[in-house]
């Protein structure tokens, strides 16, 4: 007793990607099983069962399967799974990592988007190490202001898919070591501002560092849906338009 | 449910028992989604929410028997049976409602 629910609790507020199924009629009603995910190499991840039970082993097995799937589309299902001739009446109930916008570059555009990102119910961050752009008085309204170098401060974030990084210092020396980091990380948008011409030289910076062309190729670059807008509120408009789009596109996919 | 760990926790420290509803189904228009969240204390303490407001206080009053009783329930709320009526879905929707003694 407690120590599914510690483990439960303990998952969440870790922001881990997790599922609770529940038994929800039945002999074995409130019967639980907590999902966790192992990961492999290169982004592949399987589910595996953590803790609890739900009485029966191939129940159980048929259920990791159908929570991996839930997991993957980000979205809490109820189901009814016919094993050993009985029809189980399951909730998967999967719980996401608070989402998170992570903007490198303290730049005129970073003061509209986090208003956005935080109007949108984003958690959000800005780094940078220039003292005269990371001011209070710039980035009063950001969660977390950290004014160090971008790939530092983005090791120690534990980047998830639930984490959703932008590159804006257009300045090579700060936005590509910050892209290396988030490209070694599952985050679930990475995004560059900079022209086409830009982005070439940044493509061939990030080949010759050694990453491979699967991995640039999850850059959207140049950056944002393109609404034809020029000011800074109306690009930072389009780059969370795109983050909304991506998002949402992942969740429309699992159904 | 991150949002309500901190009460459940708080409610447990202090040797109360906490039942635990979940959103498990949603019929037409609903205010909360799948898995959306209500604990409630033994003391008739709540935190988070299952609707917009409008079944909060009756399924606070189911949690409270599932205590009592310590078994599981699912309950249905919506405007096609009479306990709707009393409580109300504004927006005329079905949700259905797992109710769990927090004892896992």
């Amino acid at each position: 007793m407690a120590e599914l629910y510690h483990a439960v609790a303990q998952a969440i507020r870790q922001d881990e990607l997790c599922a609770v199924v529940t038994v929800l009629s039945g002999d074995e009603i409130g019967r639980k099983l907590l999902v966790r995910r192992e990961r492999k190499v290169e982004g592949s991840s399987s589910a595996v069962a953590a803790t609890g039970s739900l009485g029966h082993t191939a129940l159980e097995q048929a259920v990791l399967a159908r929570a991996a799937e839930a997991m993957e589309a980000r979205r809490t299902t109820r189901i009814s799974l016919p094993v050993e001739e009985q029809e189980w009446d399951l909730l998967i109930d999967v719980h996401l990592p608070q989402e998170r916008l992570v903007i490198v570059g303290a730049v005129h555009i970073a003061i509209p988007l986090v208003s956005f990102a935080r109007e949108l119910g984003l958690y959000t961050v800005v780094i940078d190490a220039r003292p005269i752009f990371a001011t209070q008085d710039r980035f009063g309204h950001v969660d977390e202001l950290i004014r160090c170098w971008p790939d530092e401060a983005l090791q120690e974030m534990k980047l998830n898919e639930s984490s959703y990084v932008v590159t804006l210092t257009h300045d090579e020396k700060l936005d590509t070591p910050a892209l290396i980091c988030a490209l070694n990380c599952p985050a679930g948008y990475i995004g560059a501002l900079g022209s086409k011409r830009t982005h070439a030289k940044r493509v061939a910076a990030l080949q010759e560092a050694g990453v491979s062309d699967e991995q640039i190729s999850r850059i959207h670059a140049p950056i944002g849906l393109d609404l034809g807008g020029r000011s800074p509120g109306e690009i930072a408009l389009a780059i969370m338009a795109e983050i909304v789009q991506v998002r949402n596109r992942r969740k429309e996919v699992g159904r | 449910m991150k949002d309500i760990l901190a009460d459940i926790d708080n409610w447990q420290q202090a040797g109360k028992r906490v039942a635990l509803a979940t959103v498990v189904q949603v019929y037409g228009s609903a205010p909360r989604p799948l898995g959306a969240k209500l604990a409630v204390s033994e003391d008739g303490a709540m935190v988070g929410s299952v609707s917009g407001g409008c079944v909060e206080s009756a399924a606070v009053q189911e949690a409270l028997e599932v205590l009592e009783t310590g078994t599981p329930r699912l309950v249905s709320y919506g405007i096609a049976d009479e306990t709707a009526w009393e409580v109300g879905l504004a927006c005329g929707g079905t949700i259905e409602v797992f109710i769990e003694p927090l004892d896992w």
